[in-house]
């Protein structure tokens, strides 16, 4: 009995250790961007400043001043919100109809959508970036909102079909006797039920469209700009203005980091397509 | 109101037909009972009634309206599942209550219907708890009450009873039997147990394969069964069924008496043998009897308790006017 509680705490404490190892890598680079961003230009470079140094908010102040920042700012929570609603507003019926009235086809059709996230972005870059300027779509929040609805519409409905696949199909049949019609199954039955994936979801979609970096940084110059182009546009080339993008970094990352602190639970259960419960 | 009338009914999943086209009526306010074994079609049969499964071929009316394209909602049917098929995030009251508001009665009609339904199902005490919080037996009662608020043409019930311990369902079985006597509406019940189908319906269908083997009040299953399958399934415990010789001289390839047909008798019987098993159950004695070489074990059934053990001698006395008699393809010879 000693000898197995014993063996059993050693290796709860390894385990422990190793955790937090792993996450303090993970976690070092967010710190070393964090601290970068509170240091002027010329001390971010120097290796002696890394821990010790003045503190200074003139990098905060400058991107709030000088860059915009709160346009950036909005455009990131306008077009992630839309995209994440109209993501869910397809997917949930789309994962609904795969889920409840399964074909022969169901599984090829979803392989098939997972497959289109294999299509390397750069492929297309050329049609894509085309298109949108000849339908004069160009840095418009629509065509912003578009793009990352449908790149993030396979992993969207992949999620939604796993949650609603947990659902008896019975209590759906219940529905159907008790006199609803396809929008009340989906309202009063499948959405109540399936809500916390529906949460899980529509999170970790959130958060994919936040952090798009490929297509807002092309298919934006300023009016649809969302802040991964912010970053991307103090990346000067005129030199290293490591505490300026270090700044901007961490106001870009800094609400979705918070965000994904306060869900985590959800976004774990998200992640793991529901397999921990 | 509530007729319901099959013709050419059939149904195939991909390549495999469960259900060939039959022809079944059921009549406005019957209780009939589906039953076979495991497997045999009886829930896609009732499945194709409610429209949860569109036919392959044939149609379905209901009232003399053709509903084989009607989807299920539109029916007017209820249905309680097996699984009981709550909705887990509604109470007692919001479950009762959801066919009622999916149809737009007025709050004071549904809370007067809930209220009346909670009380003759013995769920006043229950009517703000999640389905997670009831016994099964509860859960069955809600599942009923929800089906009977909306007033529905015809109720259908796939196995309710099966996932009830044995105590349960003999009571459950009684009252669902009370509340079609009180309201006279059609029911459909789906069971495996031939016990179930004797003790409620008006009229049985028995399936074997997809295929109605005999449609019949439960007496006229138990005293004349059309063949073979339906001489062995209803009737507990089954009936003996003997060939050879023994059935020759009556003139049928297989002969078939119950076991409660047969007399235990002291001596001088037409029959004998060694007694096997012997299943005291107070009210009954069946004894499990080999060596007849008539089949190779004979069950008789013996009113009260009869002083007979393993291994003695027993001498029994078939009642000839209960014979039954089956030809070589299995079809009843009267
Ligand atoms: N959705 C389905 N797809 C394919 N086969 C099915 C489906 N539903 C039922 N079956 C088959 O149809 C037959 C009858 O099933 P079922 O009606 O459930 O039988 P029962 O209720 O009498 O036990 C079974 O062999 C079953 O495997
Ligand atoms: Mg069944």
């Amino acid at each position: 009995m000693a000898i197995v509680a014993q063996s059993s705490k050693t290796r709860r404490i390894r385990r422990a250790t190793l955790a937090w190892i792993v996450g303090l890598l993970f976690f070092y680079p967010i710190f070393w961007l964090v601290l970068t961003s509170f240091k002027t230009d010329a001390d971010a470079v120097k290796p002696e400043h890394l821990l010790f140094f003045t503190p200074t908010l003139e990098n905060y102040l400058n991107m709030t001043e000088n860059y915009d920042y709160w346009r950036f700012a909005t455009n990131s929570i306008i077009t992630s919100v839309f995209a994440t609603i109209f993501a869910l507003a397809v997917g949930i019926p789309c994962a609904y109809a795969m889920a409840f009235n399964p074909s022969r086809a169901t599984k090829d059709v979803l392989m098939w959508m997972l497959s289109t996230k294999m299509l390397p972005a750069a492929a297309v870059l050329y049609p894509m970036t085309f298109l949108t300027k000849s339908l004069g779509l160009f840095d418009t929040h629509f065509m912003i909102i578009v793009v990352l609805m449908l790149i993030n519409l396979p992993i969207v409905i992949w999620m939604l079909f796993t949650y609603f696949k947990e659902i008896p199909k019975e209590i759906i049949e219940a529905g159907q006797m008790d006199g609803v019609n396809t929008w009340g199954e989906i309202k009063e039955i499948l959405i109540p039920l399936a809500w916390g994936g529906i949460a899980s979801t529509a999170l970790l979609c959130f958060i994919f469209c936040w952090n798009e970096a490929y297509w807002t940084v092309r298919l934006t110059t300023t009016d649809a700009a969302t802040l991964s182009k912010l970053i991307e546009g103090n990346r000067a080339p005129e030199g290293l203005f490591f505490g300026r993008l270090s700044a901007v970094s961490a106001a870009a990352v800094g609400p979705i980091v918070v965000l994904g602190w306060f869900c985590q639970k959800q976004l774990v259960q998200g992640l793991t397509f529901g397999a921990v419960k | 109101m509530g007729q319901i009338v099959l013709e050419k009914v059939s149904k195939s999943f991909g390549e495999t037909q469960v259900i060939p086209p039959l022809d079944l009526t059921i009549e406005d306010g019957e209780f009939a009972v589906f039953v076979g074994p495991s497997g045999c079609g009886k829930s896609t049969l009732l499945r194709l009634i409610a429209g949860l499964e569109d036919t392959t071929s044939g149609t379905v009316s209901i009232d003399g309206e053709n509903v084989t394209e009607v989807s299920p909602s539109k029916r007017g049917l209820a249905m309680v599942f097996q699984t009981y098929a709550l909705y887990p995030h509604m109470t007692v009251r919001k479950n009762i209550a959801f066919p009622m508001r999916m149809a737009g009665l007025s709050e004071e009609e549904q809370d007067r219907r809930i209220m009346a339904a909670a009380e003759s199902l013995n769920l006043v005490d229950y009517l703000d708890r999640k389905p997670g919080q009831l016994s099964g037996g509860q859960r069955q009662r809600v599942a009923i009450g929800r089906a009977i608020v909306r007033n529905p043409s015809a109720f259908l019930f796939d196995e309710p009873l099966s996932n009830l311990d044995a105590a349960l369902r003999v009571g459950m079985r009684i009252e669902i039997s009370e509340m079609h006597a009180r309201m006279k509406t059609t029911m459909i019940y789906v069971t495996h147990d031939q016990v179930e189908a004797m003790t409620m319906a008006d009229k049985i269908v028995v399936l074997q394969s997809g295929v109605i083997e005999q449609v019949g009040s439960p007496l006229e299953l138990y005293s004349a069964p059309r063949n073979l399958f339906v001489a062995g399934f209803i009737g507990s415990p089954k009936m003996n069924l003997i060939d050879g010789e023994e059935a020759a001289k009556h003139g049928a390839k297989t002969i078939g008496i119950r076991p409660e047909h047969i007399d235990v008798v002291e001596d001088g019987g037409i029959w004998m043998g060694t007694i096997g098993v012997a299943e005291r159950l107070g009210s009954d004695t069946f004894f499990h009897v080999n060596g007849t070489g008539l089949a190779e074990t004979l069950t008789v059934r013996a009113l009260g308790d009869v002083a007979l053990r393993h291994g003695d001698t027993i001498h029994l006395n078939p009642r000839a006017d209960e014979i039954h008699r089956f030809d070589a393809q299995g079809l009843r010879v009267s």
